[in-house]
């Protein structure tokens, strides 16, 4: 036991030997040295615990993140009380009217959010029925342009500095009551409330006298009307009922009076189908290839100066009375009086001449073809021109001989958009008073000492009557985006009348419009139809007097005045040609320039020379070749006494021996910046009063400089490809589905059409809807209201004139424009007359050429050689024939783009929003008021991304979203894209083909089955988007 | 002392030994840089960094810089794309397709050939990154596993096979590189002291020169060989498929697969000369890289570009013959449309110049050889031009066609792989050892006069 008990035992050599140092800390709990605690310790006499050092490390973190991030600077600011009919992510539509000047769109506003995005046709107008123009598309963008004028202007010693509206108006008012002679200058006024306001304005201010004038002058024509009918109108015009269509130089598709109302009528007469088997014979002599004569079936060139004497001629062949002139020897001009002698009542002749001679001659030859009455109507007025050319020439000569103390321009500006501007400039001096209501810094309004700078239509209330007994409204679908004021609403100010001019439009309306009928509902439908017109003519005749000019108060009778012919004969014999003669002309996209500050408009390629971003000289193929002139040389052009300094743009279609200038370049549009080209309007002519845009004795000189021109399509001619299919009428008639290539693919089996070949065995089903569109080439005019419209609803950017110089515009839809060359077979037999060889003589267009135009977009394969190649699948087939675009996955090879048989697809080469030093001109996506412009509803795209047509899929999804909520399949034409929607002809039919009933499945596959054609058929790629030929009435 | 066959040339001449070999070979890893190989790097660097500042722009600005338009969408990026893989396929197949058909003359080049494969592949990787949009993305062409659902890459798309097939030859070709390297690592090692002999010895992987080492080494290179020899030709063939299997004409050609191949071999080949050339002379490597050797590159040039002619005459007679109006119309475009030139200059530089090697005397001359070799290079290049840019130019719609004008950056971009290759090489000539020692040792044939003398 005791040995038991003895046993010792131990842990370690150092406790069995007894170790001093081990002894003293063996009784402890943790016997080995910890230095915890004096760590601990020195921790804590620092003060610091390690829960204060993880605090400390939290903040630290934290603190550091914070500082880190950028707080973003949101510029949302949420709704107190959320308005009624603001229904966030839900568009709202407001019915208004669209007005510059003489030009006139009802339309439909989409605003979101409340704010307006996008500009659709307003289909209950009986004028535009729901057809908009690119310019009317674009108007949306100039709303928020930062370049308007933001606040009121004063400035009696130069210059202008911005004003209050009260020190402001009584200075006016005082100013004003001191003037004996007042002027107020404007472009025609369509709006009739308008007309009452300037009315109050008279007579408060007795010795005030209104001047009005066009920039583009029809006064031609007024002037005829009234001495020939004793009405200073223009008619209504109806190219609907006409079989045999005439135009002397009338652009009437594109910008003659009312291209939206005449494109629609006239594209009637054009379109074909089992149902329809006629349609009309279209001749036109002109001197510059317009939009219209590139549409015409025969076209002639003719030079300024014979234009008289074409009419003249054609006068002798048709009118009783004969004129004793030389008459022009010209085959077309023979048959054309044949064809309009066998066609009376069912023809139409316009000119667009301002010579009052030639217009009597257009009249005449109209009165003894019966055509008034059936294609031209006195009774039903247009008043989309009223200016008085010679009234506005009065004008300035009053200004210079000091006789005016006042003047007020509204909605005009003479010192650019007159020949005699710079006339005016300078004695505008001498003016007392001058008061601009211009909505920016324009050449004429810099020159003032007030501005009082009107509403956007956008923002106002107001009213237009562009035709007897149609009356529209505008209606302000956003608070005014910068400090401007009503023109109507300072001038009843100024006519000590302090109602608003909303109050005054509505009691304007129901006293003198409505008869009865409802406000709410004109102000839905943004359109009043009289329908009472006969029972009140003489009321209404008494209004319209009223709202004519002073100067036409005298007519009474309606009784047709004789005219003097001989004086007609003397105008014709005044023409004399010259070695240059030049054409002035207007584009369809920039008009006479009052938006040359959209950077839409500027960068929409020019409907027939595809350029953008400039103004050029249009020369004759030959003469330039004669003169070694290259396209992009500089010259210098002088006529009238006054010059441009333009590139030469070489032109097929361009008469020989003359040149063509646009009109509405060379804008200054914020006090300083002159935006691109030059002013071409001082270059027009001012003989007796009357603005000409044909001149002669021009002079053309060398200038040794070189300016590239930024064109879109640089290749002219189809190369005798298959893309664009066409025959004549003649041969239509035979055989519906004349000019039609059928390619077929040599297999083993035998020759087979190129979709029976197939890798893959069966389709993919598309078993609820099939989207597809079909587009009829003799209903498209070519005139670009669609490009505008796809670009505000699918955000594209504007890339500026030097990325569309390298080839980079992001237009998702274009309008390609092939020329003929005298070297296409002429051959009807579709195996001679596609393919030829020739190649060199082929891309070379005609002199003057046959022109054809085909709208451009995505083609939605089915077969799509896009998606197969991208290798990240960022492209891809929808179930319901849509090709996509996954933005977010795509990471640029662009591979897609190169496979794409129609070059359909665009690669964002930059970052094209929030990159103002890069894309100043993309205000859309670079300035804080342009971006308001965006639609919501479509991503804005980063750089690096492919993006392309996608057949306006955030439409298709709000419809199938609308018609699923409704619990009832989508109906036709409740979807309807941009492009299609924007159509002035309805050339664009888009729906599902997989509804039989649908529009598209008619015109496809029943109406138009034998016109249908995809373009490169043969590559078996399988487009959901489909065109009918094109047939010419040669 | 040499014995000499009486059938064939020696491969190696001046009577060199084994000691003279890594004599020879290792004195240029182990000496002071030369002023020459200071002046090029020099060069090289400065390039280099020109070059990195025009991509750094290109990537920050966007491919707007380019000169590449809505109808071009590939020019210059995919033309020295497909020239840089092209020069690659020269070292792979002296390594190893000449391996397994036991062409004992490619030791002596294979080394150099190899490296210059690796560094024209990344310079073509340099491409495939630069052209694209969005860069930072690059790996989403990778069939990586990913959160968004069952979200793959698109394998119709040739350009994902083309991922695969060049990450597949970059890979290989560095291993089978590397792998040839190790016993001359080795050699190194042990001649090299301090901080040399401790990279060196880390480089060679422990080589302990043993039989079993060189039973595995041998293996393992016949193996490599193997695995590399069908990318000689699947390489080229897929980068030809992101053309052929297009709808493009012009691109879109059977014949492109074979065609490539040979372009490639014939650009490698050429470009391979133009390095050797440089390289004997500087080096004085006169014995190693002989005569036989310049005349034997030769001959594949001559081979290859006539191979190349055919493949351009037969496209056009296809054009032709198939009835195929776009095709047609592309090929007579190619030649007598806006781009006639570059075409002018393909055919010349790369059908024309090579036929001057059917004469013995011009094969071995090496000025001849030199200026050539420079001059295919340059037709190898118009060659991808001409097919990538007059096909896109002028395709189907004529309202599309555009032309390609080059900017600074397309030049910049270009030049940052000029600078990346020869900096990359320059470092390879002076750190690794050029010369494949171990192999050259085999093929000396100076152990049998040895044995004789005992």
């Amino acid at each position: 036991m005791s040995k038991e008990n003895t046993k010792i035992y131990w842990k370690g050599i150092e406790e069995l030997s007894g170790d001093p140092d081990f002894l003293k800390n063996a009784s402890n709990e943790f016997p080995e040295y910890v230095p915890l605690k004096e760590q601990q310790g020195d921790y804590i006499s620092e003060g610091t615990s390690r829960r204060d050092f993880l605090k400390m490390l939290g903040f630290g973190l934290g603190a550091v993140t914070l500082a880190a991030c950028e707080a973003p600077v949101k510029k949302a600011i949420p709704y107190l009380n959320k308005p009624e009919e603001i229904e966030p992510g839900i568009a709202n539509y407001y019915a208004s009217t669209y007005v510059d000047g003489g030009d006139f769109c009802s339309v439909l506003v989409k605003t979101r959010e409340g704010r307006p995005i996008k500009i659709e046709g307003n289909s209950l107008c009986p004028i535009s029925k729901g057809g908009t123009t690119a310019r009317v598309q674009a108007s949306v963008l100039s709303l928020y342009d930062s370049t308007r004028l933001q606040s009121f202007y004063k400035g009696k010693d130069k210059p202008l500095q911005p004003s209050e509206y009260d020190a402001f108006d009584t200075e006016i008012i005082n100013a004003l009551s001191l003037a004996s002679n007042i002027r107020i200058v404007s472009q025609t006024i369509l709006s009739p409330t308008t007309r009452a306001v300037i009315q109050k304005f008279k007579e408060k201010y007795t010795s005030t006298e209104h001047v009005v004038y066009d920039a583009s002058s029809a006064y031609g024509i007024l002037q005829a009307n009234k001495l020939m009918f004793g009405k200073y109108v223009i008619p209504s015009y109806d190219f609907s009922k006409a079989d045999v269509i005439v135009s002397f130089g009338a652009d009437f598709l594109g910008t003659w009076i009312s291209p939206v109302e005449y494109a629609r009528q006239y594209v009637s007469t054009r379109r074909l189908g089992k149902s329809k088997k006629t349609m009309s014979k279209h001749y036109q002599f002109e001197t510059n290839l317009s939009l219209t004569g590139s549409n015409a079936d025969i076209r002639v060139p003719i030079k300024p100066s014979e234009e008289a004497l074409y009419v003249a001629t054609l006068y002798n062949a048709i009118a009783a009375n004969k004129l004793n002139i030389e008459e022009k020897k010209n085959d077309v001009l023979k048959k054309v009086a044949d064809l309009l002698n066998a066609n009376k009542g069912r023809s139409i002749v316009v000119c667009g001449s301002n010579d009052v001679n030639v217009q009597l001659m257009i009249n005449e030859i109209n009165r003894a073809l019966g055509n008034y009455g059936t294609t031209i109507d006195l009774n039903q007025p247009s008043y989309q021109r009223q200016g008085d050319d010679e009234r506005m020439n009065k004008f300035i000569d009053e200004v210079k001989s000091k006789a005016v103390d006042a003047v007020i321009f509204y909605g005009a500006n003479p010192v650019y958009d007159h020949p005699r501007g710079a006339e005016l400039a300078e004695a505008l001096k001498s003016v007392k008073v001058k008061i601009s209501f211009n909505e920016r810094m324009d050449e004429t309004t810099s020159l003032c000492d007030y501005v009082a700078p009107d509403h956007h239509y956008l923002e106002s209330w107001g009213d237009a009557m562009p035709k007897k007994g149609i009356y529209t409204l505008m209606q302000p679908t956003i608070n005014p985006v910068y400090k401007s004021r009503s023109a109507q609403e300072s001038l009843l100010k100024w006519a000590g009348i302090n109602t608003d001019y909303y109050s005054f439009l509505s009691n304007y309306w129901k006293s003198s419009i409505l008869n009865g009928a409802s406000w709410e509902k004109s102000l839905h439908d943004g359109v009043f139809v009289k329908t009472s017109e006969p029972t009140n003519e003489n009321n209404a005749d008494k209004k319209d007097k009223n709202n004519q000019n002073n100067n036409d108060a005298s007519d009474s009778t309606k009784t047709i005045e004789s005219v003097d012919w001989s004086k007609v004969e003397e105008a014709i014999k005044v023409y004399k040609t010259s070695e240059w003669e030049l054409k002035l002309y207007e584009k369809v996209g920039i008009g006479w320039g009052s938006q040359a500050a959209n950077p839409w408009l500027q960068e929409l390629p020019d409907p027939i020379s595809k350029a953008t971003w400039d103004n050029y000289i249009a020369v004759n193929m030959v003469d330039a070749q004669n003169r070694g002139w290259k396209q992009g040389d500089v010259k210098k052009l002088t006529a009238n006494g006054a010059s441009v300094t333009l590139p030469i743009l070489i032109q097929p279609g361009q008469t020989r021996g003359t040149v063509s200038v646009a009109i509405g370049y060379g804008r200054v549009i914020d006090g300083k910046r002159k935006v691109i080209g030059e002013n071409a309007f001082k270059l027009a002519d001012t003989k007796g009063g009357y603005v000409s845009f044909n001149v002669t004795d021009v002079k053309i000189e060398d200038t040794g400089d070189f300016r590239q021109l930024a064109q879109t399509q640089t290749h002219h001619t189809i190369m005798s490809r298959p893309i664009i299919q066409d025959a004549t009428f003649e041969d239509y008639l035979k055989n519906p589905s004349a000019g039609r290539f059928i390619p077929m693919i040599t297999t083993p089996d035998g020759k087979k059409k190129p979709k029976e070949v197939s890798l893959w065995e069966k389709e993919h089903d598309k078993p609820n809807h099939l989207w597809q569109m079909s587009i009829d080439l003799n209903a498209c005019i070519g005139c670009g209201a669609c490009v505008i419209s796809c670009q505000a609803e699918n955000n594209v950017p504007v890339v500026g004139r030097d990325e569309v110089l390298r080839r980079r515009e992001m237009h998702w839809i274009r309008i390609d424009r092939y020329y003929s060359s005298d070297a296409d077979s002429k051959s009807k037999d579709p195996q001679e007359k596609y393919f030829n060889t020739n190649y060199n003589e082929m891309e070379i267009p005609a002199e003057y050429p046959q022109v054809t135009f085909m709208p451009m977009m995505c083609q939605h394969c089915n077969h799509a050689p896009c998606e197969t190649v991208c290798p990240v699948a960022a492209t891809t087939h929808s179930s319901e024939g849509l090709n996509q675009m996954a933005y977010n996955r795509c990471f640029g090879t662009r591979y897609c783009a190169n496979n794409c048989p129609y070059k359909v697809r665009r690669f964002n080469w930059f970052k094209y929003f929030d990159n103002r030093e890069r894309f100043p001109e993309n205000i859309a996506m670079n300035t804080d008021m342009g971006r308001m412009v965006l639609n919501p509803d479509v991503t804005v795209r980063s750089r690096g991304v492919m993006e392309k047509c996608s057949m306006c899929v955030q439409r298709i999804q709000e419809g199938k979203l609308k018609a699923k909520k409704e619990k009832r399949p989508v109906k036709d034409g409740e979807i309807k894209t941009a492009c299609m929607s924007a159509c002035p002809t309805q050339c664009i039919i888009f729906g599902d083909i997989n509804d039989k009933e649908s529009a598209v499945y008619q015109e496809k596959r029943v109406e138009n089955a034998e016109r249908v054609y995809a373009v490169l058929e043969e590559l078996n790629v399988q487009p959901n988007v489909e065109y009918l030929t094109k047939i010419r009435n040669i | 002392m040499q014995v000499t066959s009486p059938v064939r040339p020696p491969l190696v001449t001046g009577g060199k030994k084994a000691a003279d070999v890594t004599n020879d070979i290792c004195k240029q890893v182990e000496g002071k840089p030369t002023k020459v190989w200071l002046v090029a790097m020099g060069i090289s660097l400065i390039t280099l960094a020109f070059g990195a500042y025009c991509l750094g722009t290109l990537w920050w600005e966007g491919l707007g810089l380019w000169g590449l338009n809505k109808t071009i969408g590939w020019s210059w990026d995919i033309t020295n794309f497909v020239w840089w893989v092209g020069i690659g396929h020269a070292g792979t197949l002296i390594s190893a397709i000449l391996l397994l058909f036991r062409q004992k003359w490619r030791t002596s080049i294979n080394r150099a050939a190899e490296a210059m494969t690796i560094f024209a592949v990344l310079c073509a990787a340099t491409f495939i990154l630069a052209h694209m949009g969005r860069p930072w993305l690059a790996h989403w062409a990778l069939p990586l596993p990913n959160t968004y659902g069952s979200l793959w890459v698109n394998f119709n798309s040739a350009l994902v096979w083309d991922v695969f097939a060049i990450s597949t030859y970059l890979t290989v070709s560095i291993v089978f590189w590397y792998v040839g390297l190790i016993p001359d690592f080795a050699t190194i090692r042990e001649r090299a002291t301090g901080v040399r002999r401790v990279i060196y010895g880390m480089l060679s992987f422990g080589w302990t020169g043993k039989a079993k080492d060189w039973s595995r080494f041998e293996a393992v290179s016949l193996v490599l060989a193997g695995l590399s020899t069908p990318l000689v030709l699947s390489v080229h063939t897929i980068v030809s498929m992101d053309f052929a299997t297009s709808i493009i004409p012009g691109w879109h050609t059977t014949i492109f697969p074979p065609y490539f191949v040979a372009g490639a071999i014939f650009s490698g080949f050429a470009m391979v000369q133009t390095l050797m050339l440089i390289t004997r002379v500087v080096y004085k490597l006169e014995d190693y890289i002989t005569l036989e050797h310049i005349e034997s590159m030769n001959k594949i040039i001559l081979l290859t570009g006539s191979i190349v002619g055919i493949a351009y005459i037969t496209e056009f007679f296809i054009a032709a013959y198939s009835g195929a109006p776009y095709e047609k119309f592309t090929f007579i475009n190619r030649a007598f449309g806006p781009y006639w030139w570059a075409y002018a200059a393909m055919m010349s530089c790369n059908v024309i110049s090579p036929q001057f090697f059917w004469f013995k005397k011009l094969r071995r001359n090496l000025v001849l050889s030199f200026i050539l070799s420079i001059v295919v290079n340059i037709g190898m290049w118009f060659e991808r031009f001409v097919i990538i840019c007059t096909s896109l130019n002028r395709d189907f719609l004529p309202s599309s066609w555009a032309m390609f004008y080059p900017t600074f950056y397309d030049i910049g971009v270009y030049m940052f792989t000029f600078g990346f290759f020869f900096t990359c090489f320059l470092l390879f000539a002076k750190y690794f050892p050029v010369i494949n020692m171990a192999e050259v040792k085999t093929i000396i044939k100076s152990s049998s006069g040895n044995k004789e003398s005992h």
